[in-house]
């Protein structure tokens, strides 16, 4: 097998908006510095935005303040939230905005030059080609080498100390092992956990991403970094079948949650993102179902608009509405839930670190949905942290300088890589028939859609012995080529992002968010769960650490 | 939810292999084919990068398709969005790129 070494100064993994922002402030402000940002696919479509994006949903608007933003996250994920976090996100965001207006991002405005809202903290946009933009200013940096197609697998660990990752190239067919002086971690959250809306043929139309595999959350969970918050799920209300964005009808034409009946019914559930979902689930289960977006009679000029917009950003939708008949004039836009997702930029999963974005492993950085602690940073939060992590870790390898690669190391990269390609796969099970059983496995007992998102202590230890068992049948997976390869190292990846989980998920006992996290035995809040769950891997085994909700209180670790 | 290639349409131009972000799909015998169309997302970046339009995306039986086709004309000012439907009749749908969504 072949090997190809590489060295930098600073290693960006994952080039979706932190990986590309995190590139560009490191383009413009340290140009003395050599940075490689790997992709597993190629940045100009990868990640979230591939097909684009409809609106940018953390703005501060006039009249609003950064605190205003960071109060408004922490209310709706109950307090569970580093204010530290938020607020440094929400001080940035008019920032980051006004960049990609400058660098292409076209941005509506009203007739004084300010820009549209669409509600008190987003702003209407076109974001159909949001990735291209981003590609483009990163490739213009001169000291910014991007490589496109290299999986990252692991991070190279001295001392405790990150000092770079290996991957696959998918296209050379080779290994990659890559030294850096500091790493900044942007692979993403995790998809593919739960069995999807569409099990079958249309497995992968998913709300998120289904090639963010949860790498970050694996590579530091085996490197030994401290994780936060990942028993906060996110879940999305969508479209019916489509799995399209709702707030673009429920905002953009002010359609209401209606039951079949006819009857609003949100009130009676709250009004935060996790209860507007929770709403349908209960509706549905008490005979009221199916739940709809109230669509019926508006204009043919707001349809029109409509199709426009979902073309820019899920063009299932337009196509949906003219094949099916079920045109949003003459029919109500039915809605359902999608599975559980582990995603940092919606919730407060992710690496638990400081202000500046540093995990607990020295030399590795955080920023987007893999980092956690700061729930709706969405796309321009997630361009806040980038920007972040990219002067922290700047400061960090000045300081660290280059470091070479160990032979001893590479040796053991080249023997992993190589007994996963030796022979082919022993017995009956594919990558294919492993994922299946974990997101069946999960979907039953760890509160996915069959379960209408409850779980119990008793479910969870089922779910635990399944993740086990699929872990170590992993072990014997064979790939044909490289292509073959991806697929088994995603699939463990996403095996010990559920192992976590499914710890986390355990360790809250409470009810805090309605079906993110709907702990039948604790189906109510507790006042003892004010604190952060945060889990370490520790011999292979998921250590829970409880940690205060602000730091200062104690800087010991509650127990 | 998948794309599927016109293979007669295909000049074997690569450009839908380097743009899809679940690389999944490969030139195989100088034309592009996709590994597996349950793997597609739908995300229609490899249809907005094929010059030759031989890429179009479809919705499955399962999420409500009924034999349409999904074409997208791609240039700097705008893209064409072109629905081809079974009966041979068709619809066309602009989205101006210098133009933000209403909603």
């Amino acid at each position: 097998m072949k090997v190809r070494n590489e060295q930098s100064d600073i290693l960006i993994i994952g080039g979706g908006a932190a990986g590309c922002y995190a590139a560009l402030t490191l383009g413009e402000e340290y140009p003395g510095l050599d940075v490689l940002l790997a992709d597993k696919a190629n940045i100009k479509r990868s990640g979230c935005l591939a097909a684009g994006v409809n609106a940018l949903n953390a703005y501060i608007t006039p009249g609003h303040t950064p605190q205003d933003y960071a109060d408004y996250a922490k209310e709706d994920a109950a307090g569970i939230v580093r204010e530290d976090l938020l607020l440094s996100m929400s001080e940035g965001l008019n920032e980051v905005t006004a960049k990609l207006e400058k660098l292409g991002l076209v941005i509506q405005k009203n007739p004084d030059g300010s820009y549209a809202s669409r509600g008190w903290r987003n702003i209407k946009i076109n974001g159909e080609n949001i990735k291209p933009i981003l590609a483009k200013a990163v490739q213009d940096k001169a000291n910014v080498k991007v490589l496109n197609h290299i999986n990252i697998v692991d991070y190279l660990v001295e001392d405790g100390r990150v000092r770079g990752a290996w991957g696959i190239d998918l296209a050379k067919e080779e290994a990659v092992i890559i030294s850096a002086g500091a790493v900044i971690c942007a692979t993403g959250g995790a998809a593919g956990l739960y069995q999807p809306n569409h099990p079958g043929t249309s497995r992968h139309k998913m709300w998120y991403s289904p090639f963010n595999t949860g790498a970050g959350y694996a590579m530091g969970l085996r490197a030994g970094a401290e994780m936060t918050t990942f028993e906060m799920r996110f879940i999305a209300l969508r479209c019916k079948g489509t799995i399209a964005p709702t707030g673009t009808i429920a905002q953009g034409v002010g359609a209401p949650q209606v039951n079949s009946r006819g009857e609003k019914y949100q009130d009676k559930y709250g009004n935060t993102t996790a209860e507007r979902l929770w709403a349908v689930v209960k509706e549905n289960l008490a005979g009221h179902g199916p739940c709809y977006l109230g669509t019926k009679g508006i204009t043919l000029e707001q349809a029109a608009a409509l199709e426009r917009a979902y073309l820019n950003m899920a063009p299932a939708q337009t196509l949906f509405w003219r094949e099916s008949g079920l045109n949003p004039r003459d029919y109500d836009v039915e809605i359902e839930g999608s599975e559980p997702y582990v995603v940092g930029g919606h919730t407060a999963s992710g690496y638990w670190i400081g202000n500046d974005r540093s995990t607990t492993l020295p030399g590795l950085f955080a920023a987007g949905d893999v980092a956690g602690g700061c729930p709706q940073k969405y796309v321009t939060g997630s361009f806040v942290e980038g920007e972040i992590a990219a002067r922290a870790a700047a400061a960090f390898a000045r300081q660290a300088g280059k470091s070479g690669i160990d032979a001893e190391v590479q040796e053991n990269i080249i023997k992993q890589v190589e007994t996963f390609m030796e022979g082919s796969s022993e017995g009956n099970y594919t990558v294919e028939s492993l994922e299946e059983a974990m997101q069946q496995a999960m979907d039953e007992y760890a509160g996915g859609i069959k379960s209408h998102y409850g779980y119990s202590e008793s479910s969870l230890r089922i779910a635990r012995k399944h993740i086990e068992r699929l872990t170590k049948l992993s072990d014997k997976l064979r790939a044909a080529d490289f292509y073959g390869l991806l697929k088994i190292f995603e699939l463990r990846e996403r095996l010990l992002v559920c192992k976590a989980l499914i710890a986390h998920l355990a360790a809250r006992q409470e009810t805090r968010w309605h079906a993110f996290g709907e702990h039948l035995d604790y189906p109510e809040r507790r006042e003892e769960y004010q604190l952060f769950i945060n889990s370490r891997l520790e011999q292979g085994e998921v250590k829970i650490i409880r940690r205060p909700l602000v730091e200062s209180e104690s800087k010991e670790a509650v127990g | 939810m998948s794309i599927a290639i016109e293979k007669d349409k295909c000049v074997g131009c690569g450009l839908c292999t380097e743009a899809c972000p679940g690389n999944l799909l490969k030139l195989w015998e100088g034309k592009a084919h996709i590994r597996d169309v349950r793997d597609c997302w739908g995300c229609t970046a490899c249809v907005k990068e094929c010059p030759r339009q031989a890429i179009y995306y479809y919705l499955a039986a399962d999420l409500g398709g009924s034999g349409g086709r999904l074409y997208a004309q791609n240039n700097e000012r705008e893209i064409k969005w072109q629905m081809l439907w079974p009966d041979g009749s068709s619809d066309e749908i602009v989205t101006v790129k210098q133009e933000a969504n209403k909603y």
